[in-house]
């Protein structure tokens, strides 16, 4: 039986949840208080059939993407297919890869037609896409997660910031991604974590999940994977490999595999698909960059790096 | 392709093909034995279920529903599955009224992650688990450590924030685990460093090393003295009731002597405390009614001849009853063991009839920090004012806490009586635990509550994304009258 989309404003009386299915967005828009209302308005009138939209060419959005190939139809599925497209001459992928992104940008994209916001963030389970006016800026943050949760029981402020990257109107970046096998979606590598900035969600999302995937040790007696049709026999993933635990690694191993991911995020880079890219396992975090300034550690951490997370 | 049992979820349009045990892409919906469940759902507490299983299928629009109990006090909603659905929204996600005997009342529901928590277990055995202070380990791993005996029970503290987050990254997940079984009422096999090998689940019989526990012994060696001596007058010239603890002997114990029981001879090892009470007779072990011995008579001396006699009845017998062996002294005034007479079997029966069943019994430990309390009201402080000051009740799926004294909000509850299931787990790893707090609306303005935030009840059961499970008999209401409406202090 379908259960109807829920939209509503959290307790904070400021952000909106979205659910539909498998859709968690948390969205909050900046602005005067009638931009506000109708951009909200419009992010919920929008959002009610984006997974209805999806799932009509759900079929051809799980294949293979390939540089000649049927496209769908939808705005969002076409901004999926879009997003993956420069990697499939290279590597496996579906547009699923970047159905999150793709959504979270569509809702912003949804409320920026009809208000003028000053800023805005959509926040699709991580995937996040951003509008940010002329003169104002994001300061987004990547929290440890094991230390955000620590905090947020214990102590009300935040905890030190892992990383650093102060968004402006003038930075090129507008979508957030982090992708990594302990996720909600399947990885074909063994990143705790890969946060990538780039100019859309969408191409976040796809960048981060082909980065993702390419930290690994193939082979690796310690790392456990099973075919995705194991788990999930619709999965797009279908007889691939994907990671369902990682067991203990050596500094050699966990530097070897986050050369394998820097080395694709790299080549990404030249090929200018993403901005910046931090990778993470194992406690320890790789960055590769356009510009100094965009992602900067804030300070090394020794402490073990359970799974990165966006604060924005 | 081995997915013949994986069934259609149509929750959503995505329609997910579910393995069995799995959940679909959404994480909310699982394939539970061949149905769609939501598996994250409300846990609604309530009183107008008379029958079925702790666990309803979600999403039973069809079923049958008395609309007038509605909203009423019947219904309760428990913080299970209320999510703090990542991403990172404000805890406290739904605050909910009904109104209770004219007044109207506010739960906050929310799940608290707790990476300050842990488990209190109680195993009843008199059995010799490990040295006090000593580790616990699962899987290798250390989640605890053995702390205080207490009477007829060895107390072991699992869990902690130092486990959980302060060592190595496996140490913590194993931790979480452990407590997570634990709190689920699942098996859990521990191992106590140069101790015994203990299976632990909540409210069933502890097995240590292999063999299921049955019975709390019915008091220390003097105290069974003491309880059944009158019973074994004229059937028995003397009894041994071995204890690690305190060995009781009949003839010299001070029972015995209100009844005129003759001196019998009989030699003790170990160190004597008072008249017939022995310190040291024998050490904590897994063998004979939890010491270390397999042969009973090897704590005693020589029959002393002065006061001995040929034919003299013993019995000696553990504290559970469980172990006994009775002896006639022969010529040489050595006991060689007999058949035990009908006459004392009734005596050692009822021993072991007054020895309550062992049971491992979990109490979940945690604090509620100042981000869990700001969800509940902006000034977090008032809303422990609150609880400490009995205007607030705090519950835990729905089930009774002990509130610690002192400051913060430390509770602990018997995950027994909790709904199935009612423990999630972030990877951090911290557990994730129901916690409500329920008191007057009134009162929840008062301490600077997100008033403007409040649902009603009705509106949360239309959603219908909730799992109705039965109430507890055993624990008080919610909601109930005699607690919500005690004086202020």
């Amino acid at each position: 039986m379908r259960e109807l989309a829920v939209v509503r404003i959290l307790p904070d009386g400021r952000r909106m949840h979205l659910h539909d299915g498998p859709i968690d967005i948390v969205l909050e828009a900046f602005g005067p208080p009638d931009e506000i209302r109708a951009a909200y308005s419009a992010a919920a009138k929008r959002f009610v059939t984006v997974l209805d939209e999806l799932c009509s060419e759900l079929a051809l959005l799980r294949q293979q993407s390939r540089p000649i190939a049927t496209q769908p139809n939808g705005v969002v599925a076409r901004r999926m297919a879009e997003a993956v497209a420069p990697y499939a001459e290279r590597v496996f992928i579906t547009p699923m890869a970047a159905v999150a992104g793709a959504v979270a940008e569509e809702i912003l994209s949804a409320m920026t037609a009809v208000a003028d916001l000053t800023r805005a963030y959509v926040n699709d389970g991580g995937d996040i896409a951003l509008r940010i006016a002329r003169g104002h800026q994001f300061v987004v943050g990547m929290i440890e997660h094991s230390q955000w949760v620590a905090h947020r029981v214990e102590k009300s402020q935040f905890p030190s910031l892992f990383g650093k990257v102060t968004l402006g109107f003038a930075h090129p970046v507008r979508g957030i991604a982090t992708s990594g096998w302990r996720g909600r979606s399947f990885s074909l590598g063994i990143a705790d974590a890969v946060t990538v900035l780039a100019r859309s969600a969408s191409e976040a999302d796809a960048a981060a999940t082909v980065i993702a995937n390419a930290v690994d040790l193939p082979g690796h007696h310690a790392i456990t994977r099973l075919p995705a049709r194991e788990i999930v026999p619709d999965n797009d993933l279908g007889d691939f490999l994907v990671t369902r635990a990682v067991g203990n690694l050596t500094g050699n191993e966990i530097a070897e595999a986050l050369v394998a991911g820097a080395l694709v995020a790299e080549s990404l880079l030249s090929s200018d698909l993403i901005h910046s890219a931090a990778l993470h396992l194992g406690g320890e975090t790789r960055l590769v960059e356009a510009e100094s300034h965009y992602m900067s550690l804030a300070q090394p951490k020794p402490a073990t790096l359970a799974r990165s997370r966006v604060h924005v | 392709m081995s997915d013949a049992d994986a069934i259609r979820c149509d929750a959503c349009p995505v329609l997910c093909y579910i393995k069995p045990g799995r959940v679909g892409a959404c994480d909310r919906y699982a394939n539970h034995d061949g149905q769609i469940v939501r598996v994250d759902p409300h846990v609604v507490l309530d009183q107008t279920l008379s029958a079925g299983g702790a666990v309803v299928p979600f999403l039973n629009r069809g079923r049958e529903w008395d609309g007038s109990m509605v909203g009423g006090p019947e219904t309760f909603v428990t913080a299970i599955g209320a999510g703090t659905t990542y991403p990172d929204y404000k805890p406290a996600p739904f605050i909910i009224s009904s109104e209770v005997d004219g007044v109207d009342m506010v739960t906050v529901v929310t799940e608290g992650i707790f990476s300050y928590c842990g488990v209190k277990v109680k195993i009843d055995t008199d059995r010799y688990l490990g040295p006090e202070r000593n580790l616990i380990r699962a899987h290798g791993e250390p989640v605890g450590h053995v702390t205080t005996s207490e009477y007829g029970s060895q107390m072991l503290s699992l869990g902690g924030v130092h486990h959980l987050t302060g060592g190595t990254k496996s140490e913590g997940n194993v931790t979480c685990e452990v407590l997570l079984d634990l709190c689920n009422g699942n098996p859990i096999e521990l191992t106590i460093d140069e101790g015994a090998k203990v299976i632990v689940q909540a409210g069933k019989p502890p097995v240590v090393n292999d063999v299921p526990e049955e019975r709390m012994r019915v008091g220390c060696g003097s105290a069974t003295i003491g309880m059944f001596a009158k019973q074994w007058l004229g059937k028995v010239d003397d009894v041994v009731v071995v204890d690690d603890h305190i060995t009781g002997v009949l003839s010299e114990h001070q029972a015995g002597k209100l009844l005129g029981i003759p001196e019998t001879g009989i030699k003790m090892k170990g160190r004597r405390s008072t008249p017939g009470r022995y310190f040291r007779v024998v050490e904590p072990g897994t063998a004979w009614g939890g010491t270390n011995i397999t042969d009973p008579l090897s704590i005693l001396g020589e029959f002393n001849s002065k006061s001995a006699w040929r034919g003299l009845r013993l019995l000696m017998v553990s504290t559970t009853g469980e172990h006994y062996a009775y002896f006639e002294l022969d010529a040489a005034l050595r006991p060689v063991e007999k058949e035990l007479p009908i006459a004392l079997r009734e005596s050692v029966a009822r021993i072991k009839e007054n020895c309550e069943p062992a049971l491992s019994t979990v109490l979940f430990m945690g604090g509620a920090g100042g981000s869990l309390r700001a969800g509940v009201t902006q000034n977090p402080v008032k809303l422990t004012r609150s609880v400490k000051d009995a205007l607030t009740r705090v519950t835990c799926g729905g089930a009774p806490v002990y509130v610690w004294p002192g400051g913060g909000i430390t509770f602990m509850v018997d995950v027994t009586r909790m709904p199935e299931n009612a423990f999630g787990y972030v990877p951090t790893p911290a557990l994730v635990a129901p916690i409500e707090f329920t008191l007057k609306l009134s009162d929840y303005a008062a301490l600077g509550g997100y008033v403007d935030s409040v649902r009603t009840l009705s509106s949360i059961m239309n959603d219908d994304r909730s799992r109705h499970v039965q109430p507890r008999p055993d624990n008080p209401w919610p909601l109930g009258t005699s607690n919500s409406s005690r004086p202020r202090q």
